[in-house]
């Protein structure tokens, strides 16, 4: 995923994951789940991140306890890991929220603030002073000084500074959400406003510390797996880039997994691509003024939760997935469907779809093939029972579902106007209501929304880079037919 | 003088763990040391099979020195010291 500082974090929560699905995998799950924490942490080992051995066995129970799939929120700090790990195995429905904060790994950083530093040089001008609109810098002799109580964070005095003196500190999840959902409460501790959080997961790879965190499903879909069901994979387009073995490769390393049969979501891919271009040329003739794509799950959130006022812009499409799943349980009634997905959001909307039972992310895939010693690029090369086109295989990228759009147009091309969010972000948050509320987009009539910039191979549970992961996309892409060619 | 040969594993593993650094790896030292070292990606280098071991994945070799963990500056300072030594 893009630049991570924070990989270190990741990969103490990819470690957690195997060693969970390690456990489940041995005679004695219950038990080596309780130890997680001691095994990665023994007695007189090295204290790598936190104050002593024992914050840091805490944090791991945490991790641990988020990886069997529950939410902070439901530990007591009593119950052993063991009862968690036993609970697992009978949960009937995932949770309904995709993301928890692990409390005791959360830093409680320091509020978002600007201020002085020691750089500054008392000059004669005071710049500074002049810049704010608040009345909220005054001067002790030696320096400026921000009253905090009057500050407004503006930002005016910090490029006002000749000398870059005044810097203004953040609180990284704070800023890194979309949306406001996620802030630090009375106890100075981040927690996540439900009612807010459209799942995006940005959080997540904003935090320094690992505290925001999915639940994860591995066990809901080993379990599953384990008592002989019909499991089926329905992989998302974008792990195409994010397993270092070829597209071919994927069904005979998830038949290893236990998975019985493996469909490319690029498949459902195909039909919103022609519902699309359907919808948009009506639209447009009834003389609506632009359409936004609709296949982004934490868009859907956005709009459900933020913009209503956008809804009847958005495309009636439904989701790649969406289709997908609704072949599969055609062709499988009995089977149990798990969608491979690169972020978390898609985890609500399968909540939402009877036909999606369980999510698990490109991470937890990849902490399966370690825990199972399954190496993907040794396993056998298979044909797909459906073609995709190129352009339903080139979905995940940003700028992808426009150009499907594009290729499958049947009015006039000079109609046709698109125009990319390439990332959901507090400005274009704004963008998008401006537009829902004036009824108008200059920039073009059809508005492809992702929320990752660089689309769904930028996801949040990316095994790869961005770079890396968009040249494998499109060099499988580039196999397929065309829908241009086709018409 | 002898090239040295730097093994970057491209196995599951190593991958799941790192891939995000290993592409970085990669870019960097054919950047720093075009002409001194000889890259060769290879397959699962099977240090990652023993008990906990693929918690320290992705692996690097340097010549015959194992590189755990490996991250740009891991990797470069190993090297480092090997052509100090030559
Ligand atoms: S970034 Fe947010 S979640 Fe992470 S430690 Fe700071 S306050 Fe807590
Ligand atoms: S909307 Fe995104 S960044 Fe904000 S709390 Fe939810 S997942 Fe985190
Ligand atoms: S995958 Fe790298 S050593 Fe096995």
């Amino acid at each position: 995923m893009n630049n991570t500082p924070e990989l270190e974090t990741r990969r103490l929560k990819r470690e957690v994951l195997v060693r969970i699905i390690k456990a489940f995998m041995s005679d004695n799950y219950a038990e080596n789940v309780r130890l997680i924490p001691y095994d990665m942490r023994p007695k007189g080992s090295e204290v790598p991140f936190r104050c002593c051995v024992y914050k840091e066995r805490a944090v791991l129970r945490s991790r641990t306890i988020a990886g069997l799939g529950f939410a902070m929120e439901d530990d007591d700090e009593r119950t052993l890991l063991s009862d968690f790990a036993q609970q697992a195995l009978t949960r009937q429905v995932p949770e309904p929220e995709p993301l928890t904060v692990l409390q005791n790994a959360c830093k409680g950083c320091p509020s978002a603030q600007v201020f002085v530093t020691e750089l500054c040089q008392n000059c004669v001008a005071k710049p500074c002073m002049k810049a704010c609109n608040f009345g909220a810098i005054s001067n002790n002799g030696k320096r400026s000084i921000i009253d905090q109580d009057k500050c407004k964070k503006c930002g005016m005095c910090m490029n006002a500074c000749p000398y870059h003196a005044i810097v203004k500190t953040i609180v990284p999840c704070e800023e890194a959400c979309p949306v406001g959902a996620i802030a630090k409460g009375e106890d100075g501790l981040a927690h996540i406003d439900k009612d807010k959080c459209i799942s995006c997961g940005k959080c997540v790879s904003a935090c320094p510390f690992g505290a925001p965190h999915a639940k994860s499903q591995v066990i809901d879909v080993l379990s599953k797996i384990k008592q002989g069901k019909e499991v089926i994979a329905m992989f998302a387009p974008a792990l195409v880039g994010h397993l270092p073995c070829t597209p071919e490769q994927f069904i005979d390393a998830f038949k290893k997994i236990g998975f019985s049969d493996v469909y490319e979501v690029a498949q459902g891919a195909d039909t919103t691509i022609q519902v699309e271009a359907h919808d948009l040329q009506e639209r447009l003739e009834q003389g609506a003024p632009f359409m936004t794509t609709s296949c982004c799950a934490a868009y859907n959130e956005l709009v459900k939760k933020h913009i209503p006022e956008i809804k009847p812009y958005v495309s009636d499409a439904h989701t790649p997935l969406y289709y997908t799943a609704e072949i599969v349980k055609k062709e499988h009634p009995n089977a149990e469907t798990v969608f491979i997905s690169p972020c978390f959001a898609k985890r609500k909307e399968a909540l939402d779809n009877p036909n999606v039972n369980n999510v698990l992310n490109f991470e937890e895939l990849g902490a399966i093939f370690i825990a199972y010693g399954i190496e993907v690029d040794t396993c056998e090369e298979k044909e797909y029972a459906f073609k995709s086109s190129k352009e339903a295989r080139d979905f995940p990228l940003s700028g992808g579902v426009a150009r499907s759009v594009q290729a499958a147009w049947k009015g006039n091309p000079e109609d046709l106007k698109p125009t990319i969010i390439n990332g959901l972000t507090k400005a274009t948050v704004r963008d998008l209501k401006v537009y829902a509320k004036t009824g108008k987009c200059q920039l073009g009539n059809l508005i492809e929304v992702m929320c990752c910039e660089g689309g769904c191979i930028a996801g949040n549970a990316g095994l790869n880079t961005v770079k890396m992961a968009l040249k494998k996309v499109t060099d499988y892409s580039s196999k397929s037919y065309s829908l241009k060619e086709d018409k | 003088m002898e090239k040295i040969k730097v093994k970057i594993c491209q196995g599951t593993t190593c991958f799941v763990m790192g891939g995000e650094v290993i592409k970085s790896i990669h870019d960097t030292l054919v950047e720093k040391y075009a002409d001194k070292i000889e890259i060769v990606p290879v397959r699962c280098l099977e240090v990652c099979h023993d008990a906990d071991s693929f918690s320290q994945a992705p692996y690097v070799y340097v010549n015959d020195e194992v590189v755990s963990a490996a991250t740009v500056d891991k990797v470069i300072s190993v090297i480092e010291s090997k052509l100090k030594n030559e």
